[in-house]
């Protein structure tokens, strides 16, 4: 009878450091957003008072927040379904026993090691007007050059393929990962059956690899509403708000504006966004996916 | 690893290895450019002449601008301190989950997992506001704090600690060891490639963190790498792209270096931490 | 072996909190958030400046902490405020004084200086320059990096053009003509450079007092965004780039406007005079700087960084501070600080030192700035300034663009910018 009762007190004491930790900085900070949404922002002259649904009436109103929520839809078309398709090229590539495979997948899995911050300094090099490397190189072949990060219509685009460069290598690592555990049998059978190599990737590799493409997409669209760090260095979110993400813009009316409470409501949604995604991908993707 | 393969054809062809490696060309080029334009004086940043002297000063200038070295001091102790309190953390924890059937197990499990949705930069406000209350602002543990129990740790560890055999664990209580003496001598060195694992990519995501360190860190003694390297390349102060390139290059070093030495681990934790 | 992990875990946490805690210290001790916004080894010589008074005054220690840019340090000091660990003064925008004084954050230097020859030290700064700095009656920043727009122009290209190299444009018209010669069928030469990301706000605030309107009152409770002239302003800086050609359209890039000059991208740039140091030092070819040209008038904001002291500092604390700032204002460094970095002499005294006396002889462009303080206004500064500054930034790159033709775009941040100041009215 005490040896049941121990299990639970046991495993509760060894959770407890854990989840001491989880709950500051998870749990409770969730909680208390919601609650800070409904509140107005205060200030040494006017204190901060409940005004329940206002600053979310505020945010319907608010262009920057649609054309930032547009912006992360973008980004994240942009990226997710790109840095894939081109992460499971790479893995099939290098899964391949080319010469210099090891120098191969050095060179595509290391802009992964790079913070983002550096690989946004290294590209802003790229991206700059006339003088920059992409001008420059447009001007050999005799192309114009193209203010690529001023431009409404090309920042994105711009920003896109930095983060497809930066992320493409380390979904490649999970591919690859699947692809080492796919059996040989498969390939052979398919062979002896006459089937083309695309038709085998079609209709047998690319299923058997839905488990990682769940687990990368997960991930990827985590990254794409997390990832922000580049927006200090290259364009602050301009122009005019071209460039803006929510995340970004939730750090901005928090640390340059002082609205948290705009900033928690902003968050909310963020929260809301995630969650939403989190069910549709299991729910929907988990129907699709074969497992063995 | 492959012997037992007869694909479509033993030999990759010549178009799949030129594709490969002008891809990879293609993808190495602007780290390629960064070391150019870092050992390179400024004029040369954007004229690309192979006799062009190699130089130190862009080093130099960085390093005298900014202080380098205390941020990679400053990254060094934050990702130590994150590691090892995860290492405990989450040892902890994942023995809990995984051993023990205790009451409101599955729900505190699932509450867990929230964290790998959830991570502490999009609590950003909130977290900040918690860390002034404690006066933990502008200190390195106050940057490591919300990583310390880490969802994916507890669900890598749980998940490595489950297909220990029970067997050993019952030899080990045979021989008297406590709750503790079980986890130290059976789960823990059988996970040990979990462990490493999940090290490398905890070190690689800490070592490059940004929007947290940036907002939680005031001054140089406790700035990590990142910051440093985001507020030097202060556009408004006008970029000179040979010294940004030799700061990006120092800041990104130490890991590089220890990725390209310990290529293949990297690459194994990775796949590793994935497929589980 | 529990115990030992835990003894270990102990250890290592209490050195890393020694180590990351502050040293205490018998002497006043001050911490100092500041920000770099131009060119140049600019840390190191505010690290030297420091040096200099801790040798001078040994009972006082300085922390001088880089912070980034202006919006960096504004955050900066406001996070120290909230944490164990607050500072006692910056130097932060000159700008930000309505959103410090609403959070309650400093005190006015009315309330900070005691005897008569200190109250005199608060008006022996140039009266221009004090403006974003006075409201209320009250003194609140004191200028320490302060700044107008200039015009820097490339001599050699003036010459290869068949244009005179001391008669640099004087007027719109003159640039928009000058341009034209300057501007190069190729693309590898434009005539002008005004930048629109960064600060654009700024830029445009030298356009529309050119055009004889200023943008916000002195109480920092309303703006004239849409009236008729700002319009004209910023219709003015689109057709630089649409209709003649003598500017890339689009927007152009604060951060590597300089070396766009440098590289002889563009024959002329608008830029921070705080620049002109480091510009002499890489410049390849003969230049020259001039003030900006007039519309109906000539014109430009002030810029850059004032001292602020906190609220939340003991007397001893702002004792210290008084003597810090008193030193880093004073006219010799002053005159230091102009020479090694281009921002302007903040008072009288400064300019009669023999250092800058000569300095100016030699070299007379080092006065441009402050021959242009009598057609300068304040910054734009209002209350909610943040949010304010960039709508006004958001309408400048879209009218630039092409999203929203400048009537558009001003209005709606005239009308964005009402309903923030409503409150304060």
């Amino acid at each position: 009878m005490s040896r049941n009762i121990m299990r639970h007190v046991y495993g509760w004491l060894l959770l407890t450091p854990a989840a001491i930790l989880l709950i500051a900085f998870t749990h409770y900070p969730t909680v208390a957003t919601v609650i800070d949404s409904l509140f107005s922002k205060g200030s040494a002259i006017r204190p901060s008072r409940f005004v329940g649904l206002a600053n979310y009436a505020m945010l319907v109103d608010d262009p920057i927040f649609w054309k930032v929520l547009t912006n992360n839809a973008w980004f994240a078309l942009g990226t997710i379904p790109t840095s894939i398709l081109l992460a499971i090229a790479m893995a099939l590539l290098v899964n391949r026993a080319i010469p210099g495979r090891s120098l191969v997948r050095m060179a595509y899995f290391t802009p992964t090691i790079l913070p983002m911050i550096a690989v946004a300094n290294i590209w802003l090099f790229f991206y700059t007007p006339d003088i920059g490397l992409i001008d420059q190189a447009a001007g050999w072949f005799g192309f114009d050059g193209h203010n690529w990060l001023g431009d409404p219509a090309t920042v994105l685009p711009a920003i896109i393929v930095m983060t497809i460069w930066k992320e493409a290598g380390f979904f490649m690592i999970f591919y690859l990962a699947a692809l080492q555990n796919v059996p040989p049998e498969l390939e052979e059978a398919a062979r002896l059956e006459g089937s083309t190599r695309w038709y085998y990737f079609r209709r047998v590799l690319f299923p058997l690899l839905m488990p990682t493409t769940l687990f990368v997409m997960i991930n990827a669209v985590l990254n794409s509403f997390k990832l922000v760090d580049h927006l200090f260095v290259l364009t602050k979110g301009g122009p005019d708000n071209a460039s803006n993400l929510l995340l970004y813009y939730i750090f901005e009316s928090a640390f340059s504006y002082f609205d948290t409470n705009y900033a928690a409501t902003l968050t909310v949604i963020l929260l809301g966004l995630l969650a939403v995604m989190a069910l549709m991908q299991f729910y929907v993707l988990d129907k699709r996916v074969h497992y063995r | 690893m492959n012997s037992l393969r007869s694909s479509f054809s033993n030999l990759p062809n010549a178009l799949e290895t030129v594709a490969a490696w002008f891809l990879a060309l293609f993808w190495i080029a602007p780290l390629v450019y960064a070391f150019w334009a870092a050992f390179h004086p400024s004029q040369y940043a954007v004229h690309f002449d192979i006799f062009a002297p190699l130089t130190l000063d862009n080093l130099r200038e960085a390093l005298s601008r900014a202080p380098f070295l205390r941020y990679a001091f400053n990254t060094f102790i934050l990702v130590t301190t994150i590691l090892f309190a995860q290492l405990v953390l989450c040892t902890l924890a994942a023995y809990a989950f995984a051993r023990y059937r205790f009451f409101g197990s599955n729900i505190a499990f699932a509450l867990v997992l929230v964290q790998l949705m959830i991570t502490p930069e999009i609590l950003i406000v909130e977290n900040y506001g918690t860390l002034a209350r404690f006066d933990l602002i502008d200190t390195i543990l106050g940057i490591g704090l919300p990583y310390m129990a880490s969802a994916f740790g507890i669900f890598l560890l749980r998940q490595a600690f489950k297909s220990t055999p029970k067997e050993l664990e019952e030899a080990a209580r045979l021989e008297g060891c406590g709750v503790f003496g079980v986890l130290w001598r059976v789960y823990v060195p059988l996970a040990r490639p979990t462990y490493i694992a999940y090290a490398l990519v905890s070190v690689s995501h800490h070592w490059n963190n940004f929007l947290w360190p940036l907002v939680v860190t005031n001054s140089v003694e406790t700035r990590p790498l990142t910051v440093g390297l985001g507020i030097f390349g202060a556009p408004e102060s006008g970029v000179d792209w040979s010294i940004i390139s030799a700061a990006t290059l120092m800041s990104v070093a130490p890991l590089l270096i220890a990725f390209l030495l310990f290529q293949k681990q990297f690459v194994q934790s990775f796949m590793h931490a994935g497929i589980k | 072996m529990l115990n030992k992990l835990k003894i270990l875990f102990l250890t290592v946490a209490v050195t890393i909190g020694l180590v990351t805690a502050p040293m205490a210290g018998a002497e006043t001790e001050l911490n100092m958030y500041y920000p770099v916004a131009v060119g140049g080894p600019l840390t190191k010589i505010v690290d030297s400046m420091v040096a200099d008074f801790m040798k001078e005054n040994p009972d006082i220690k300085v922390n001088a902490i880089y912070a980034g840019n202006y919006n960096d340090a504004r955050i900066k000091a406001f996070a120290a405020l909230q944490s164990g660990k607050p500072a006692q003064l910056s130097v932060m925008f000159s700008i930000d004084i309505y959103e410090l004084i609403e959070q309650d954050a400093i005190i006015a230097f009315d309330d900070v200086v005691e005897t008569p020859e200190e109250k005199a030290w608060l008006n022996s700064f140039y009266p221009t320059l004090m403006e974003n700095g006075r409201t209320a009656g009250k003194t609140w920043g004191i200028p320490f990096q302060r700044s107008t727009i200039v015009m820097y122009y490339n001599k050699d290209a003036f010459k290869a053009a068949g244009l005179d190299p001391d008669q640099p444009p004087a007027t719109w018209q003159e640039l928009v003509a000058a341009g034209q010669k300057l501007t190069k069928d190729d693309g590898s030469q434009w005539g002008v450079m005004i930048p629109s990301t960064g600060y654009p706000y700024w830029m445009f605030g030298a356009l529309t007092m050119q055009n004889g309107q200023v943008l916000m009152n002195d109480a920092g409770n309303e703006t004239y965004f849409d009236s008729p002239a700002v319009i004209e302003a910023l219709q003015f800086w689109l057709d630089l780039g649409t209709k003649h050609k003598i500017m890339p359209a689009g927007t152009i890039e604060w951060g590597t406007l300089r070396q766009n000059f440098l590289e002889g991208k563009t024959a002329i740039m608008w830029h921070s005079t705080g620049n002109l140091t480091i510009v002499k030092e890489k410049a390849a070819f003969d230049f020259g700087v001039a003030m900006l040209p007039a519309s109906k008038r000539r014109g430009t904001p002030t810029g850059g960084g004032n001292f602020y002291i906190f609220k939340k500092t003991s007397a001893a604390e702002r004792k210290a501070a008084m003597r810090l700032i008193k030193f880093m204002t004073s006219p010799e460094r002053s005159a230091e600080w102009s020479m090694k970095t281009g921002y302007m002499g903040i008072s009288p005294a400064a300019y009669e030192t023999s250092k800058l006396k000569a300095y100016v002889k030699d070299f007379p462009y080092a006065a441009v700035a402050r021959d242009q303080l009598k057609y300068a206004t304040a910054e734009l500064s209002t209350y909610q300034t943040g949010r304010i500054r960039k709508a006004l930034d958001d309408a400048i790159q879209a009218a630039l663009t092409g999203a929203k033709s400048p009537e558009d775009a001003l209005k709606e941040a005239q009308s964005l910018s009402e309903r923030l100041l409503r409150p304060y009215q």
